[in-house]
């Protein structure tokens, strides 16, 4: 899969995944968490006062398909895409990972997880969290 | 308002092996005729899709050099807001007659795909596509799985919404699936699943296609052969070009745009004889119609179900035709039912009709309401 080189907003995000951490963009000014990350804060418009703060990895399935037809040949059909609620108070788009891709709901608690990318970074995906079930 | 509608028509639909330009130019020349105006009379042209510069092409193509263009790209909905601002040109005295044009052949050239077109220097290409969503249908089987699970609504629910277009298109020999039969729950449930919950009877067509409209004063419409059409509001929203900006699926830019149309009309949903509204997808037009206040939050599934607002008559994208931005021809539509042209399909005494444009993944929104001249 090749995924567009990072440009000067999301080089902080991508470089922070060969770490295996996700960072939300976070505003100093006003304490509004966003992504994707921007040179702008969307609540109170400052530009300077932007930094990074890595996110808990927890998170709620807020919306979810089942892939039935993959669009290309990185992705082997049936698969989650879903929209992740994080704690932070962000959505994510993501997959979750799962053999049984029918029965992820919308209120499902997730864990962050990590698939690899051949370029050394690597992209945020998440796993069930049955432990909170 | 002293804007009007003075023509109208569709370039051919379905599977055409024609050009873009070659259908543009069928949708504005029978426009024009319908209209009983000629090219020359044209110094206003408004379209997308026909390339980066979308109204500079088709001008030169036809041979014009407008007073006013415009080629604003947003999806299904371009041509509801193009009403708007064309109605805003003409009362300013910008221009006088314009062309408002679309037309695809997207199912002759194959040029549809699922995953949709990534621009790769946009946030979604770095941050949504990695993860395979098909673009667009996976937004609205998100926004579908919401909406049934906070409403305890149903497949079948969605599914009456295709059955409802298919009995329309029945009626209307244009339709691509005029001579299919009737729809049934099961054919729509059974389907090929694409993106659940949404199964292929729950995605619009993939035709070519097309159709203009034609807009002058309404002073200047009152001499022509038709009767004029008047503009009686239309207002839009754009809420997000993203899958994740939104905070709630359920609730989208219709809200805004359809009560911005209704202020500007002084009219309410009960005033609507017969609606046009953007099907691209069976979810699409129950959360329209909520949105627009046909009805309370969750119970778009029962009107439909009870057929009580004439809805998507001509079959809508879901069985008639739907070319990628299928908005033009819900104007198309609602003018011919306005003028009682509609023959088997015809509701009668439509006096008030409302075209709803939904555009990219449920970004933009845009309402128009139109009524017979009193
Ligand atoms: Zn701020």
């Amino acid at each position: 899969m090749s995924i567009p080189e990072p440009d000067e907003m999301t080089q902080v995000y991508w470089d922070a995944t060969r770490e295996r951490r996700l960072l939300l963009q976070h505003c100093d000014a006003c304490g509004h968490t966003q992504h994707p990350p921007r040179t702008l804060c969307t609540y109170c418009g400052e530009t300077d006062a932007l930094s990074h703060r890595e996110a808990a990895g927890t998170g709620v399935v807020d919306a979810c398909t089942v892939v039935m037809r993959s669009p290309s040949p990185d992705h082997e059909a049936p698969y989650v895409v879903a929209r992740v609620r994080l704690p932070e108070g962000v959505v994510l788009i993501s997959n979750v990972e799962t053999d049984e891709p029918h029965a992820i709901a919308i209120g499902d608690a997730v864990r962050l997880a990590w698939r690899p990318l051949d370029d050394g970074r690597a992209l945020p995906v998440f796993h069930p969290d049955h432990q909170e079930n | 308002m002293t804007v009007a509608i003075v023509g109208a028509a569709e370039c051919d639909l379905g599977v055409t092996g024609l050009s873009v330009l070659g259908l543009q130019t069928q949708a504005v020349t029978r426009a024009l005729a319908d209209a009983g105006l000629s090219l020359r009379d044209v110094d206003g042209i408004a379209t997308t899709g026909v390339a980066r510069f979308s109204a500079t092409s088709l001008a030169e193509h036809l041979g014009l050099q407008p007073a006013w263009t415009d080629s604003t790209f947003a999806g299904g909905s371009a041509f509801e807001m193009f009403v708007a601002r064309a109605a805003q040109a003409i009362d300013a005295g910008q221009c006088h007659t314009v062309v408002i044009s679309f037309a695809s052949n997207q199912r002759s050239a194959r040029s549809r795909s699922l995953g949709g077109a990534y621009e790769p220097h946009t946030p979604e290409a770095q941050l949504e596509q990695p993860y395979g969503p098909l673009y667009p249908a996976s937004h609205y089987a998100m926004a579908a799985g919401q909406y049934l699970h906070k409403y305890a609504a149903t497949r079948e629910d969605l599914a009456e919404v295709a059955i409802a277009a298919r009995e329309w298109a029945l009626l209307n020999p244009a339709a691509f699936r005029h001579g299919a039969g009737p729809l049934t729950v099961d054919d729509v449930l059974n389907a090929p699943m694409i993106s659940t919950p949404l199964t292929a009877a729950d995605c619009c067509l993939v035709t070519d296609g097309g159709g203009a409209v034609v807009l002058t004063s309404l002073e200047r419409a009152r001499d022509l052969p038709k009767p004029p059409i008047t503009v009686l509001g239309y207002g839009e929203s754009t809420t997000n070009s993203s899958m994740s900006a939104v905070d709630d699926l359920t609730v989208t830019g219709a809200v805004a745009s359809g009560a911005a149309a209704f202020a500007r009309a002084g009219l309410t949903p009960a005033d609507v004889d017969v609606a046009q509204v953007y099907d691209s997808f069976t979810i699409t037009v129950l959360l329209t119609l909520e949105a627009l206040g046909f009805c309370g939050p969750g119970e778009a599934g029962g009107v439909v179900r009870d057929r009580t607002l004439p809805l998507n008559t001509s079959g809508g994208g879901l069985s008639y035709c739907h070319p990628g931005q299928y908005g033009v021809l819900l104007l198309v539509e609602a003018v011919r039912q306005l003028r009682g042209e509609c023959g088997a399909r015809q509701v009668s005494g439509a006096e008030v009709a409302l075209a709803h444009g939904t555009g990219g993944i449920l970004s933009t929104h845009a309402t128009v309401l139109l009524g017979v001249d009193r």
